[in-house]
């Protein structure tokens, strides 16, 4: 009896042992797809998306955000705040502490003057650096001592997270980059394609544009991490194509922006192999209104400028009248699927920035005829289009880029619009000419030589200041500036700029967050300037034996392959 | 010959000089910016730095003639750097800056030597294999002109000319890979045969791509192999060769083909500088990135370098491949003489 017993209580306490936890390198190959394929490793050459993810399993920043948007630690021992005195009291300075013991992966010792190397070399004369705009604002970067580093800025930054932060800012080793400096670093082929860094994993092969081939680091500070020995980072082909590859016939473990029609994943995930995850951050498609006249009779130069104002979007009421008519919740149904969400709210998160702005989620064409009525404008002719006293013809010319989601939703605007009583002509342009900074260019965005053009945006990291700021009256696009600003509703208001000004020196986070709230209100609620459609999501799909994916829209989505491992079975 | 040889090597030089003219016009003239791709977030004073990196700010008389410089002589210099064994930094303090892609930001003649081996294994085989099917279609369907086997030969040829090779790939991928699950709809690039598991991995994923190319191949190469054969079939000497007893075969193959052939041939010929250009389409499809894969995407982006040195490349290739076929001709046919 006690014999079967003392025998039982082994087995149970067997069953109670702690799993195996995998140990570096024991879970093999892990293949991921993007169908954009990695042209460079180095973020601060190219600031496009699959760069800097490549470039995120081996370069690390001092502080990286979570999948909620939240700063955590990297290579920083922890976040300086005013509290701990990593923030000066008068908001000029902050002091990083490196943590201790950290290795490149050729063995070497990470050090502060590698962080203050990283601000020299993006900001050298001639580089061209794609991410200067992180260091905007920076004076100077100091190595207080080996482990600690002090950013001083031109004057008091409520919010001094933006230099050595974030998947677009980390930071690269001295000895390997020392000889690229300025007009140089395009000539450093090696260090550019194949960094050294302190992440999970370094690079064993690069193939611009095609394949790019990793093994776990050596050296990575935790010694049970990765799990996988080997990742194969191959590019090409398209969207459908990577979905086919990642849910219909496994051949990838991961695959990154799955944007297709709802319809066209659920039919590829019936195959069960793989998931569909989608994780929201901070991109907004939106409808912007120009507020002046882009009319071809205008004489080039004055055309799209301040100096004629629109003949009817200058109304706000034809304005609301133009968002309220809009059905959101259709839009997202038919292009987006889980991938979307409808709003009305320029800056839809972290939840301390968002409005309580709901008021456009309903559909309302009786409203919005009201509303051109009060405005002046009936069908007098009966000819299925407005027009006011002055013979002015409600005819909008909606621009977009070409893609299949955005001609869909293109349809069913144009559709609503026409209800009411809008004449609609629709135009595609291709993504490369549209978002091109080519003065000589019509169809560029900023150009914006017709009356409404969609697109999405969104801002880096967690605090939207500088996203708000991108509508100052400085910033309208106009011959003067070749047509370079971000400003493309030319909106302009004396208010909203002192606003801006007021939150750059405001360093109370619920009042930061209640005028970032007031400043989105000024461009959608109240003005309907700006008319968001859709909370875009990342989506992108994995196998289902792929475990510790955890899909992050305010980082790199790769942020956390260290923790990703193979179930078995 | 040699005078004809020499005088078309000569006229092609002003040729190619006024085709790279022209391009780097085109592209010039094209609508589209470099950085078009990158985030809305990077602010308009860092893009303007961007692009004065890239040497945008400079006429573009003066990029063209540092192209030309760059491709005429300092790759060239590298090049036979290369081949003696000068280091990377002693190669660029000789022969000086090489042309630099402006989406890599490394040079663009080590990316072109990079694709090349997937393009000539992918498309190159698809070549051959189209060709060699293509033949024996053509002489069969020529010799029993509509029968059933040359109605079947033609509607296959109609089909491989008409449908485009990314419906084609795209239905092989779905039959295949996705409801079969015997071939992969990835190309491995990194893969190394070193065994018979691997040789059989090469084979098993260049077989769909290779299909999808030789039947555009064969279509094409097919009908003018029967056009030819049907010419020489009603000739004079055909009827002698019967009359003097020998075998349908030996008429056939012996005599009819080797005449047919000089046409083909150059055909042929003509058609190999589109393997160097890879097939842009069924690349893209099947991930097997290429030089077709590489150009498109340089001209999605606006490379300009990329673009500009790949177009030329490609002119030359062609300009090259005329001539040979053209002495091959006269080899072929004793009736042709150039001078």
């Amino acid at each position: 009896m006690k014999l079967k017993l003392a025998l039982m209580g082994a087995v149970a306490a067997s069953a109670l042992a702690l799993p195996v936890l995998a140990d570096r390198g024991t879970d093999g190959n892990v293949t991921i797809l993007y169908w954009q394929p990695v042209s460079i490793m180095n973020p601060y050459l190219s600031g496009g998306t699959k760069d800097i993810e490549a470039a995120s399993l081996v370069l690390e920043p001092l502080a990286r955000f979570d999948d909620g948007g939240i700063l955590v630690p990297y290579l920083a021992a922890e976040i300086p705040t005013v509290q701990n005195g990593g923030i000066s009291e008068d908001l000029t300075t902050i002091t990083w502490k490196i943590a201790p013991g950290l290795l490149w992966s050729d063995g070497t010792a990470v050090t502060a003057a590698d962080v203050v190397f990283t601000w020299a070399y993006c900001t050298a004369e001639g580089g061209g650096c794609a991410q200067g705009s992180k260091f905007a604002g920076v004076t100077a970067v100091e190595a207080v001592d080996d482990l600690t580093v002090k950013v001083t800025f031109e004057g008091p930054t409520p919010y001094p997270y933006t230099a050595f932060v974030g998947g677009q800012s980390p930071i690269i080793q001295a000895a390997q980059f020392a000889d690229c400096m300025g007009a140089a670093a395009p000539t450093c082929t090696d260090a550019n394609n194949m960094p050294i860094g302190t992440g999970p994993f370094t690079v064993t092969t690069f193939l611009p544009n095609d394949v790019v081939t990793f093994a776990a680091n050596p050296n990575y500070r935790d010694a049970s991490k990765p799990a996988f020995a080997t990742v194969t980072l191959k590019g090409g082909g398209d969207a459908a194509a990577a979905g086919r590859a990642v849910l219909e016939t496994g051949e990838v473990d991961y695959a990154w922006n799955l944007q297709l029609a709802p319809d066209v994943i659920d039919g590829m995930m019936a195959a069960g192999m793989g998931t569909v995850v989608s994780a929201f951050g901070s991109n907004v498609e939106r409808i912007e209104m120009n507020l002046t006249d882009p009319s071809a009779d205008l004489p080039e130069g004055e055309r799209s400028t301040t100096m004629h104002p629109h003949p009817f979007l200058s109304d706000a009421r034809v304005r609301e009248a133009l968002s309220i008519a809009i059905d959101r919740q259709t839009l997202v149904d038919v292009g987006y699927g889980p991938a979307g969400q409808p709003t009305c709210n320029l800056v839809p998160a972290p939840a301390i920035y968002a409005s309580d702005n709901t008021a456009c989620l309903t559909q309302d064409l009786p409203r919005a005829m009201a509303l051109l009525e009060e405005a002046g404008f009936t069908d007098a002719d009966g000819d299925g289009v407005r027009e006011n006293a002055d013979g002015v013809r409600l005819s909008v010319l909606y621009q977009t880029t070409t893609n299949a989601v955005r001609q869909d939703v293109q349809a069913l605007v144009k559709d609503w619009w026409e209800q009411i009583g809008v004449e609609v002509e629709l135009r595609n342009i291709d993504a490369g000419v549209f978002f091109g900074g080519d003065a000589a260019s019509p169809d560029t965005f900023q150009k914006f030589y017709a009356d409404v053009e969609m697109f999405t945006n969104n801002f880096e990291g967690n605090d939207p200041q500088a996203y708000m700021a991108n509508y100052l009256c400085d910033l309208i696009p106009r011959p003067e500036t070749q047509w370079q600003g971000e400003n493309t509703n030319r909106f302009c208001e004396p208010a909203y700029d002192a606003m801006v000004a007021q939150l750059a020196a405001e360093r109370d986070p619920a009042m930061r967050g209640s005028l970032v709230q007031q400043l989105n209100d000024m461009l959608t609620k109240d003005s309907n300037v700006i008319v968001p459609l859709i909370y875009r999501g990342r989506v992108s799909g994995h196998a289902n034996t792929l475990g510790g994916v955890v899909l992050n829209a305010w980082d790199s989505e790769l942020w956390n392959i260290a923790d990703w491992y193979r179930i078995d079975g | 010959m040699l005078t004809f040889t020499l005088r078309r090597c000569l006229t092609a030089i002003p040729t190619l000089l006024f085709i790279a003219f022209v391009i780097f016009i085109i592209l010039e003239a094209a609508p589209g910016d470099p950085l078009a791709d990158q985030p809305l977030t990077i602010p308009a004073y860092v893009r303007e730095q961007m692009r004065a990196a890239l040497g945008l700010d400079q006429a573009w008389y003066i990029r063209f003639y540092l192209w030309l410089y760059q491709f005429f002589v300092v790759e060239p210099c590298t090049l036979w750097g290369y081949l003696s064994g000068w280091t990377a930094e002693a190669s660029r303090a000789t022969c000086g800056d090489r042309v630099v892609s402006w989406q890599f930001r490394s040079p663009v003649m080590d990316i072109i030597v990079q694709r090349m081996p997937q393009t000539l294994w992918v498309v190159g085989m698809a070549y051959v294999v189209g060709v060699l099917i293509a033949i024996p279609i053509g002489i069969i369907s020529a010799v029993r002109q509509y029968s059933v086997t040359d109605q079947v030969g033609n509607f296959v040829s109609m089909i491989g000319f008409s449908f485009p090779t990314f419906f084609t790939g795209n239905l092989l991928i779905v039959i295949f890979a996705v409801q079969l699950g015997w071939l992969p709809s990835i190309y491995d690039t990194q893969l190394r045969v070193t065994d018979w598991a691997t040789f059989g991995q090469q084979l098993r994923q260049m077989a769909m791509p290779v299909a999808v190319l030789a039947l555009f191949n064969a279509s094409q190469i097919s009908r003018y192999m029967r056009a030819a054969m049907l010419d020489n079939l009603t000739q004079d000497y055909v009827r002698t060769a019967r009359a003097k007893g020998m075998t349908e075969r030996v008429v056939v193959l012996r005599h009819v083909l080797r005449n047919s052939m000089i046409p083909v041939v150059t055909v042929i010929a003509l058609g190999v500088p589109t393997v160097f250009g890879g097939a842009i389409i069924t690349e893209q499809v099947f991930k097997v990135n290429g030089l077709g894969q590489l150009l498109i995407v340089a001209i999605h982006s606006n490379d300009l370098p990329m673009v500009q040195t790949l177009t030329f490349m490609f002119a030359v290739l062609i300009v090259l491949f005329n001539l040979i076929a053209d002495i091959m001709y006269g080899i072929l046919d004793p009736r042709i003489r150039y001078d």
